[in-house]
C-alpha cells in the first residue's frame, strides 16, 4: 500500500512507543468493571457481616475476612448499603455534604459499592471527590533520591536539593540492596540540611527496612506491599495479617508508615481472579484501612504500565486514589514511574493528582536525572524542575515545589556532601575524597561524579549493621564533627518517634519540626470561599520563578 | 507444543506490533488486533512434567543450581528483548564454568516470582548460592540463608540485559561461593522500558505462571 505521509508521522510520534492493549477480562487486563465483578452486598448477623459483596461467609477468602472482621464499620453498614451508588456519587461532589459525612457513609460500605460508586463518576467528578476528601489541608510532595552508583555523597546532595525545593518526603532505594544502611544514612543527613523536618524513608527488602526504621536510620516506610486476590498475597510469602502485624512492629517504635498497593499488579503477577483493577484495589485499601495504616501509596504505582495500556486506565488510578481519600487515608498518590514516551500523556496523567492536590502528589517525584533513577524512572525528573514549577504559576496552584537559586541549591549540596564525608570519617566507614564532595556538589547526576570504591563501601555497609550503628550516632558524629545544626536536626527527627504526633494521618513536619496532619490541620474543603487556596507568602513564592524578563532590561 | 508456541507468538506480534518495535515493516498495520476476550489461558494446554525426575539437594560444594521459570525453553523460547533461552542459559552456565565451579539447572513449578525460584534454587545448591531466571529474562542471584525478598543481586529489567551481563551473573554468582569480595554487576536503568514493555511482560508472566504445578515441584532440567 502507498503510505500516506501524515500517517507516516504519526506513527512516529513517541505516544506510539507506549503499549496499549485491548481488554481482557479473563486475565484482568480490565480497569474500571469487569463482568465478572461481585454485586455489591452485606448480611450482618449478631453483630458479624456473614455475607460480602454475594460471597458467604463460609466461602470467604483470607481478604474478604480480613475485610469484613476489620475494615467495615460493622454497626453502620446496613444503612449505608441501604444508599444507592449514585447517591453516594453526587454527595461526593455536593460541596454542601462536608468530608466528615461523607467519611461516615462511607465507612459502612463493601469494596463492590465502592467500585460502583467511582462508575458513576468522570475525571472532572473524581478531582473534585480528591480536593474535597484529602485527609491534609496542604497538598505535600515526595521525592525519590537515588543514582545509579548507590553513592551516598550523591544521595546526601540531592536529597539536601530535593528538601530546599520543598519535598515533604523523601525516599530512597538502591541497585545494589546491600547499600541500604549507606543510602538511608546518607538521605537522613542530606534531607536535614536542605530543609529541617523532611521525613526520610530506605525502600528495601521488608526485614531490612523495619530495622533501618528501628534504629532511626530512616523516620517513615512505606513499602508494605498489599494485594487484591489471595494467590498474590502468598506468593508474597504474605496475608494482611501479617502486614498489620508488620505495621505495628513500626508503631511500636513510633514510626510512621504507609501501605503501598495499586492497579496492575494481579495482572502483572497472573492471578487478578479476572476482576478489574479498580474492584482489586478496593479490595487492597480495604486490607490497609483493616490493618490499622494510616496512609497509604497508590495509584498503580510500579504497575502504571498495565493500566495505561487500557481503556479508561488513567481514569482508573485517580479513581484509586479517591478511593484511599474516601477511606480516610493519607494518599501519597503515585505519579512516581516513568508511565509514557509522550510528554503530552505523561504531563496529563499528572494533572489529575496535580490539579485537586493529594496529601502526596507525586510518590515520588525524581529530584535526580531519570537515568539515575532506580525505581525504574519516574514521571517527571530533575530536568522537569522549572516546567513543574511553572505550571503551580501558571494554574495557582500548590503542587508542593517552589523555585529556588543556584546558590542556594550549590551552599546546600556542598554541605550536605561535606557532612556525610564527615560522618563517615567520624564513624570509620569508606573514605569519601575531596575530590567526590567538589563533583558531587555541581552535579546534575551520576555520569558527573567519580566512581565509588564498592568492595569498601558494601564492607562499611555491613559493619554499620554489624556495629549497631543508630540514628544517636549519626547525631554525636555530626556533632563532633562540627555540624551542631544538622545533629540538632537529626535529633529532631528522632524525637518525633518518642512523641508520636507524625503517626497521625498524613502528617509531615514543618521546619520548626511541628505536625501538619489530617487531624490538627484536615482538610475543610466546601466549596469556594473554604479549604485551602493559594494565596499570601506561599502564592507569592510559587511566583518567584527564574528566567523572568525584568522591564529595566528592556 | 507446537500449537503452543503458534499462539503465543502471535500473542506476543499482535503486543509488539501495538508497541510499535516491528515499524520496520512499515506495511500498514491491521486496524483491529485479535482479542483474548472470553479466553482464560494464552496457551490451551498446559505442560505435564509429572514424569520428569524431580530436583534433588545438591551435595557438590562448588556446584551452583539455575532455577529457570515453569515455561522455559518450552513456552517461551526468547526473552522480552527476544533473547533465545538456550544462549541465555549457555552464557550463565559457561559464565560459573570459567571460575570453576559446577552449573545445575532446575525447573522451578512451585512459584514464578523470580526471587522465591532463586531462592529455592539456592536450596537445593550443594554451595548455598542459586541463580533464578524467569523466561522473560529477568534474574536473581540468590543465597539460601537470605530472606526471600533480599538477595544478592538483582537484575530487574529484563529488557537490558545482554548475553554478556548473564555470562557475568554467572561468574559473579560463582565468586560468592568461592567467598571473593565480588563487585556486583553494575547496574543499567532505562526508564522509558516500562512504558514500552509493561504489558508484554504482564502476558509473559501468565504464560509463565500458567504452566506451574506446585504438586510437581522442581524437576531436573539438564540434558531436558
Amino acid at each position: 500500500m502507498k503510505r500516506s505521509k501524515r500517517i507516516e508521522i504519526l506513527d512516529k510520534r513517541p505516544v506510539n512507543l507506549d503499549g496499549y492493549i485491548n481488554e481482557w477480562p479473563e486475565m484482568g487486563f480490565v480497569a474500571m468493571k469487569s463482568p465478572y465483578d461481585p454485586t455489591p452486598s452485606v448480611k450482618v448477623q449478631n453483630g458479624k457481616i456473614v455475607e460480602l459483596d454475594g460471597k458467604k461467609r463460609e466461602d470467604f477468602d483470607f481478604i474478604d475476612q480480613f475485610i469484613a472482621d476489620y475494615a467495615i464499620n460493622i454497626s453502620r453498614t446496613e444503612n449505608s448499603m441501604a444508599v444507592s451508588a449514585l447517591d453516594i456519587a453526587r454527595m461526593i461532589v455536593d460541596i454542601h455534604v462536608s468530608r466528615k459525612e461523607i467519611l461516615e457513609l462511607v465507612s459502612g460500605i463493601t469494596p463492590a459499592r465502592m467500585a460502583e460508586v467511582m462508575n458513576y463518576l468522570n475525571v472532572v467528578e473524581l478531582m473534585m471527590g480528591m480536593q474535597k476528601m484529602r485527609a491534609r489541608k496542604t497538598p505535600g510532595n515526595q521525592a525519590h533520591i537515588t543514582n545509579l552508583k548507590d553513592d551516598p555523597v550523591q544521595l546526601a546532595a540531592d536529597a539536601a536539593e530535593g528538601a530546599l525545593r520543598g519535598f515533604a518526603e523523601e525516599e530512597t532505594t538502591m541497585g545494589v540492596a546491600r547499600y541500604a544502611p549507606l543510602s538511608a544514612m546518607a538521605i537522613l543527613i542530606g534531607s536535614q540540611i536542605g530543609r529541617p523536618g523532611v521525613l526520610t524513608q530506605c525502600s528495601a527488602e521488608e526485614a531490612t527496612e523495619l530495622e533501618l526504621g528501628i534504629r532511626g536510620l530512616t523516620t517513615y516506610a512505606e513499602t508494605l506491599s498489599v494485594y487484591g486476590t489471595e494467590k498474590v498475597f502468598i506468593d508474597g510469602d504474605d496475608t494482611p495479617y501479617s502486614k498489620a502485624f508488620l505495621n505495628s512492629a513500626y508503631a511500636s517504635r513510633g514510626l510512621k508508615v504507609r501501605f503501598t498497593s495499586g492497579a496492575g499488579s494481579e495482572v502483572l503477577m497472573g492471578n487478578s481472579e479476572k476482576k478489574s483493577m479498580l474492584y482489586l484495589e478496593c479490595r487492597c485499601l480495604y486490607a490497609t484501612k483493616g490493618a490499622g495504616s494510616q496512609g497509604i501509596q497508590n495509584g498503580s504505582v510500579s504497575c502504571i504500565g498495565v493500566p495505561g495500556a487500557v481503556p479508561g486506565g488513567i481514569r482508573e488510578v485517580i479513581a484509586e486514589n479517591l478511593v484511599a481519600a474516601l477511606l480516610g487515608l493519607e494518599c501519597a498518590s503515585s505519579n512516581d514511574q516513568s508511565f509514557s514516551n509522550s510528554d503530552m500523556r505523561r504531563t496529563a496523567r499528572t494533572m489529575l493528582q496535580f490539579l485537586p492536590g493529594t496529601d502526596f502528589i507525586f510518590s515520588g517525584y525524581a529530584a535526580e536525572p531519570n537515568y539515575d533513577n532506580m525505581f525504574a524512572g519516574s514521571n517527571f525528573d530533575a530536568e522537569d524542575f522549572d516546567d513543574y514549577n511553572v505550571l503551580q504559576r501558571d494554574m495557582q496552584v500548590d503542587g508542593g515545589l517552589r523555585p529556588v537559586t543556584e546558590e542556594e541549591v550549590i551552599r546546600v549540596r556542598n554541605k550536605a556532601t561535606k557532612a556525610v564525608q564527615a560522618v563517615f570519617r567520624q564513624l570509620g566507614l569508606s573514605p569519601i575524597s575531596d575530590e567526590q564532595v567538589e563533583a558531587v556538589t555541581y552535579a546534575h547526576g551520576s555520569k558527573d561524579t567519580l566512581p565509588r570504591d564498592v568492595t569498601a563501601d558494601l564492607m562499611a555497609a555491613e559493619d554499620v549493621l554489624k556495629r549497631g550503628i543508630t540514628g544517636v550516632d549519626v547525631v554525636r558524629a555530626l556533632a563532633e564533627a562540627g555540624y551542631q545544626d544538622v545533629a540538632e536536626s537529626v535529633l529532631n527527627m528522632l524525637k518525633q518517634r518518642v512523641v508520636g504526633d507524625y503517626m497521625q494521618t498524613a502528617a509531615i513536619l514543618d521546619k520548626d519540626f511541628h505536625v501538619l496532619s489530617g487531624v490538627n490541620t484536615p482538610n475543610d474543603y466546601m466549596g469556594p470561599g473554604t479549604g485551602y487556596r493559594v494565596e499570601g507568602k506561599r502564592w507569592e513564592e510559587i511566583k518567584k520563578i527564574p528566567h523572568l524578563i525584568d522591564p529595566k532590561d528592556i | 507444543m507446537q500449537m503452543n508456541e503458534e499462539l503465543i507468538k502471535k500473542i506476543v506480534d499482535a503486543v509488539m506490533e501495538q508497541i510499535g518495535q516491528l515499524d520496520n515493516k512499515t506495511d500498514n498495520k491491521p486496524a483491529t488486533v485479535s482479542s483474548l476476550a472470553g479466553k482464560d489461558r494464552i496457551n490451551e494446554i498446559k505442560t505435564d512434567y509429572s514424569s520428569y525426575p524431580r530436583a534433588k539437594k545438591g551435595t557438590d560444594p562448588k556446584e551452583i543450581v539455575i532455577g529457570v521459570g515453569a515455561a522455559f525453553q518450552k513456552e517461551i523460547k526468547r526473552t522480552i528483548c527476544d533473547i533465545p533461552l538456550d544462549e541465555v542459559l549457555r552464557n550463565v552456565k559457561a559464565g560459573i564454568e570459567e571460575e570453576g565451579m559446577n552449573a545445575r539447572v532446575v525447573k522451578i513449578l512451585d512459584t514464578s516470582d523470580v526471587c522465591f525460584m532463586a531462592l529455592e534454587a539456592a536450596k537445593l545448591s550443594g554451595s548455598g548460592i542459586g541463580v533464578g531466571i524467569q523466561s522473560k529474562g529477568t534474574t536473581v542471584i540468590h543465597q539460601k540463608d537470605l530472606y526471600p525478598l533480599s538477595n544478592l543481586e538483582l537484575f530487574p529489567q529484563a529488557p537490558l540485559m545482554t548475553l554478556e551481563t548473564y555470562r557475568q551473573i554467572g561468574k559473579n554468582a560463582a565468586k560468592y561461593v568461592k567467598g571473593e569480595q565480588v563487585v556486583p554487576v553494575p547496574c543499567t536503568n532505562d526508564p522509558m522500558s516500562r512504558p514500552r514493555y509493561q504489558v508484554k511482560a504482564a502476558l509473559m508472566h501468565i504464560a509463565e505462571t500458567e504452566q506451574l504445578d506446585p504438586a510437581v515441584g522442581a524437576i531436573e532440567w539438564e540434558g531436558r
